[in-house]
């Protein structure tokens, strides 16, 4: 709630004009096509444009019709055809259809393709292959920030992460680089740069070449420092439980573009409601950072003053009424309705959680954070996935499982797997590939060392003895990285100390106390070393490509100090609400501001549904 | 780490996890409730006139049109050049960088980059190449590896990739490949025929045999759709007719497909396609597995004596008592969200071991008697006295707490 933030801490730039350019480039680029045209638009762009423009800016640039994309025959009647789509190939085929289609009965049209952000070779051949590259114009539209609230700004690229992590493909590379440039030319220069991952270092990379093509213009920074960081560095911050209450919002209700919707439970009616969800709701603003068991005291309270508020109206005369109406009524009335949404809300997860046993599912994801009764972690799984319950939780529970314990014993791996196919249908085998290819869900190796070990354990003692040391021995030889980051890191607080979770004392209360993100840690041991100094034991579990580099362009001394204090997280392959929630309270505490920027809001479900390989 | 067991135990009691349950008796949440209660009452106050408020900005809005020409400037001016220093250090890197040039058709242009990695595929040039000298050439470049590999896909060339996986020795990869083909295969005769065909396929031994399910789960799945739809329709199969079917049983998981036999094909011999044992018995399906899918079932019907046969067990004596590879716990669970009515969720929350869990269990599911019976064993006056409170005045409950608190004979110890 109310934390006391730390009364220097800097301004945040005005990112609204990210906005403002977007739309303008739309403009320019919809009047190369001059007169009226219909407009197709791609599915998930709808509702990004919605951030930005609006149906008569649309109207009065000749855009007669709006379509969504849906990969069927198209009935316009117009004689010029507009496409705003992402660099899909099979978007691209089917508008090589329709274009073929027109063809046989020749008739004539003019079609346009608007790429967003870029375009990619791989689009161009398919429409060369399908004989009609001569047949459209193509352009870009480079929208690729979109600002959902005051510190976070997303790219709205889900497929960031599977094409870059899972499929191995780099195109989006560059537009990483081309987005942190455009955030570079509007508030940079940056002083520093620090990163860790593959991708970190080459979207810096194409990021750096872009900086040395273009002009520099002297400008005040705004931004002072930046941080990349891939989301294979940390893929166990995403797999955990949500509990704080924009967290959890989003894992159960969805939040799409900044924007919820409410069902009918939530909003007791029988309509839905969607909500803007971000700094301008008075009430959420308040309690999207708290973990979830402060929300209803803060509610309840909330409610109370409100009722207070109303209430001043009795005794009022006509002139005092009239005020009131005039000035506090509308604020009230929203503030009502606002916080009858988020106390349904709050009801509604409530309702949820206790039904699925929320309870003890924390405690076996707090075990498996900490490393202990691994066997009682694993039957609560195994009861999980005989039982059917939902099938990409049960999915969440094996790769947080093998991620902690740096892969599951063969026999372990086999049996789950076994029972998995059974509950769920043979044909994950396909996500079991794809779980494996990214390292999310796998068989432990074997040490070298071991094998004499069991042999000669094996020797001294009789069969069943042996049987179970080999158990014990292998339990120590496992050679985890997520443990011994876990470790050197500090990431799960002591325990025997009290964790109040209304006054936290460090980023693990997003957790209820039970782990630090380590994504956010890795931040915040970076930022306070200035660098990488002393954390090489650490580089070396996350497998290095970290790197640490100073900006030459002279940063002027004057309100340098401030604008160092403002950090550009960016998250390539997604991040989620409850690692924003981290940011946000460490920069309370040390004085910075951070801003997130990431190509997609992520959570469990959706990181595995994008592996999820039973689909056609 | 070590720790012992007592640490732990303490651990899990300390205030760290208990400072807040997602429990329906939680404090928290009444408080909430009341809050809720308040704000509806507001509700009716002001709900005179519903105006638009700024919750549903959602939609189109209708703002006015920004300046085109600053954006084109602005434009304009990001692709200006300069010479001058460069402003930030290359930092050494085995990565590629991604070139900007789409041109060239010589072998050397199509792998680009420092050490060698493709980043722009030329497709026409890739279908003229000897696919050896392509293969050859990329074996040693994994990330134009990758990169083709992901455009092969996602064009659909489904030949090709193939080719490729087999000429590179990834079998395994290849057989998942084609095996994904089931998928887009809609007619259920043809995908089984289809995963008759994958089992020739190279599949490490373990997923063989899951495919060889698979394949063998849908061949029954066929058989079993076919009689039932006749029984179905017939209309004289009573538990097809009190319970339709609400969705077809083909390409369904295995243990929804036990779930459904153990639904509507019970007590049938093991000797029958449909039979659960017969499919217990042909799946290798764990004793746990089948028990937790049988009960299910059966208490989805609110077969109670099905259910109470699965736990019956005969010692030597003959005598039956219950036994249960799962918790009983997790039996209450199972039946409590198959809405079993309290007299038999009682018989299991009585059988849980432990104690106080037994407690927590028998208040969360009003099993009174067993409440009752635990004070009473406690001797305490006082949370039985607490407790008469939460049942129905004049109930058979509330005469048995009266009187056992006017019982002379027991020695309370409060």
């Amino acid at each position: 709630m109310a934390h006391s933030a730390r009364r220097d801490s800097p301004e945040l730039p005005d990112f609204s004009i990210l906005k403002r350019l977007a739309r303008d480039q739309l403009i320019y680029l919809l009047e190369q096509l001059p007169g009226k045209k219909d407009l197709f638009i791609e599915a998930d762009l709808m509702s990004p444009l919605d951030r930005i423009a609006n149906v008569s800016t649309l109207k009065q640039h000749e855009v007669d019709k709006l379509y969504k994309v849906e990969h069927k025959p198209v009935i316009s009647t117009s004689d010029q055809l507009c496409f705003l789509i992402r660099p899909r190939i099979q978007t691209v085929k089917w508008i090589c259809d329709v274009v073929n289609a027109d063809k046989v009965p020749g008739k004539s049209r003019r079609y346009k393709i608007i790429f967003t952000p870029q375009k990619f070779y791989a689009c161009e051949a398919v429409l060369e292959e399908q004989g009609i590259f001569g047949d459209v114009t193509i352009d870009e539209w480079p929208f690729y920030l979109l600002p959902l609230d005051d510190d976070i700004i997303s790219l709205e690229l889900p497929e960031f992460f599977q094409d870059n992590f899972l499929a191995g493909d780099q195109r989006w590379v560059r537009t990483a680089g081309s987005a942190l440039h455009l955030l570079y030319s509007l508030y940079g220069p940056f002083s520093k740069v620090y990163g860790i991952g593959r991708c970190s270092k080459m979207a810096y990379e194409s990021w750096r070449e872009q900086v040395e093509e273009g002009e520099q213009k002297a400008r005040q920074a705004e931004i002072g420092n930046v941080f990349l960081i891939d989301r294979d560095v940390d893929f166990v911050t995403p797999l955990c439980s949500q509990v704080v209450y924009e967290g959890l919002v989003d894992d159960i209700f969805r939040i799409k573009c900044g924007c919820v919707e409410f069902g009918p439970d939530v909003t007791s009616s029988d309509k839905s409601v969607k909500v803007m969800l971000n700094s301008q709701d008075k009430v959420f603003s308040e309690i999207r950072n708290e973990h979830f068991s402060n929300v209803f005291g803060f509610l309840s309270q909330k409610a109370r003053n409100l009722q207070t508020a109303y209430d001043k109206r009795r005794g009022m005369d006509i002139k005092q009424m009239k005020a009131f109406v005039s000035e506090e009524l509308k604020g009230l009335k929203q503030e009502h309705r606002l916080l009858s949404l988020h106390i349904g809300a709050s009801e509604s997860i409530m309702k949820k959680k206790t039904k699925q046993d929320f309870q003890e599912l924390l405690k076996t994801e707090h075990l498996l954070l900490e490393g202990f009764e691994i066997r009682e972690c694993i039957s609560y799984i195994e009861e999980h996935i005989n039982r059917q319950v939902s099938m990409v939780e049960s999915l969440r529970l094996l790769c947080l499982l093998s991620i902690t314990e740096n892969g599951l014993l063969p026999k372990d791996y086999r049996s789950l797997k076994a029972q998995y196919l059974q509950s769920y249908g043979v044909d994950h085998l396909l996500t079991f590939s794809n779980l494996r290819q990214l390292g999310l869900l796998v068989e432990q190796q074997p040490g070298e060392t071991l094998t004499v070990m069991e042999s000669k354990v094996g020797k001294l003692v009789n069969d069943k003895t042996a049987g179970k040391l080999t158990d014990a021995f292998s339990s120590l030889a496992k050679k985890s990285n997520f443990r011994a980051l876990s470790r050197k890191l500090n990431l799960v607080p002591k325990m025997d100390e009290e964790y109040d979770l209304r006054v936290p004392r460090d980023m693990a209360y997003i957790f209820s106390g039970a782990y630090i993100p380590l994504s956010c840690k890795l931040i915040e041991q970076v930022l306070e070393r200035d660098g990488w100094m002393g954390l090489e034991e650490v580089t070396r579990l996350l497998n290095g490509h970290e790197f640490a580099v100073t900006g030459s362009s002279g940063v002027d001394s004057k309100g340098k100090n401030d604008t160092q204090r403002i950090i550009l997280v960016m998250f390539l392959g997604g991040c989620t609400y409850s690692e924003i929630s981290a940011l946000r309270f460490l920069g309370r505490e040390k004085g910075y501001k951070f801003i997130v920027v990431t190509t997609a809001i992520t959570n469990s479900s959706r990181l595995l549904e994008a592996l999820l390989g039973n689909h056609v | 780490m070590i720790k012992s067991k007592v640490d732990e135990e303490d651990y899990w009691h300390s205030s760290k996890f208990k400072a807040f349950t997602f429990d329906d008796e939680d404090d928290e949440l009444s408080r909430l409730k009341e809050s809720r209660q308040a704000v509806n009452n507001i509700r009716r106050l002001v709900e005179e006139d519903d105006d638009e408020d700024d919750v549903e900005k959602v939609s189109w809005s209708g703002e006015p049109v920004g300046s085109i020409s600053w954006s084109v400037k602005e434009t304009a001016a990001s692709s200006q050049r300069a010479d001058r220093e460069p402003a930030f250090p290359k930092i050494s890197t085995v990565t590629p960088s991604i070139s900007r040039s789409q041109s060239g058709y010589s072998l050397s242009s199509l792998f680009k980059g420092e050490d060698g990695h493709m980043t722009q595929i030329d497709r026409s040039l890739i279908m003229t190449l000897c696919k050896e000298v392509l293969f050859r050439e990329l074996e040693s470049r994994q990330t134009a590896l990758r990169h083709f590999i992901h455009y092969l896909s996602e064009t659909q060339n489904q030949r090709l990739l193939l080719e490729l996986h087999r000429a590179l020795g990834r079998a395994e990869d290849a057989a998942l490949l084609q095996y994904k083909e089931h998928l887009s295969i809609t007619d259920e005769n043809k995908r089984r025929d289809f995963l008759k065909n994958c089992l020739s396929l190279p599949f490490s031994a373990e997923d063989l045999a899951h495919v060889q399910d698979h394949y063998t789960l849908l061949e029954r799945q066929i058989i079993i759709e076919v009689t039932d739809r006749q029984a179905e329709r017939g209309g004289k199969v009573e538990i097809f007719q009190k319970f339709p079917r609400k969705a077809l049983i083909l390409n369904m998981p295995l243990i929804t497909t036990l779930y459904y036999c153990c639904f509507y094909h019970y007590a049938e011999p093991e000797g029958t396609f449909s039979s659960p044992l017969n499919i217990r018995q042909t799946f290798k399906i764990s004793e746990k597995q089948y028990f937790v899918t049988a009960l299910a079932a059966r208490a989805k019907l609110k077969a109670w004596l099905d259910v109470d046969a699965l736990f019956a067990s005969r010692n030597w004596l003959g005598f039956t008592r219950k036994k249960s590879p799962l918790s009983f716990q997790r039996v209450v669970d199972i039946l409590q969200k198959n809405s079993a009515p309290t007299h038999v969720l009682q018989d299991y929350v009585a059988l849980v071991d432990d104690g106080e869990l037994r407690l927590t269990l028998a208040q969360k599911h009003k099993c009174h008697n067993i409440v009752i019976n635990t004070y009473r064993d406690m001797k305490d006056r006082q949370l039985l006295l607490g407790y008469r409170g939460k049942v129905v005045r004049g109930s058979v409950e509330e005469r048995k707490i009266d009187d056992l608190l006017s019982n002379p004979q027991i020695r309370w110890k409060n």
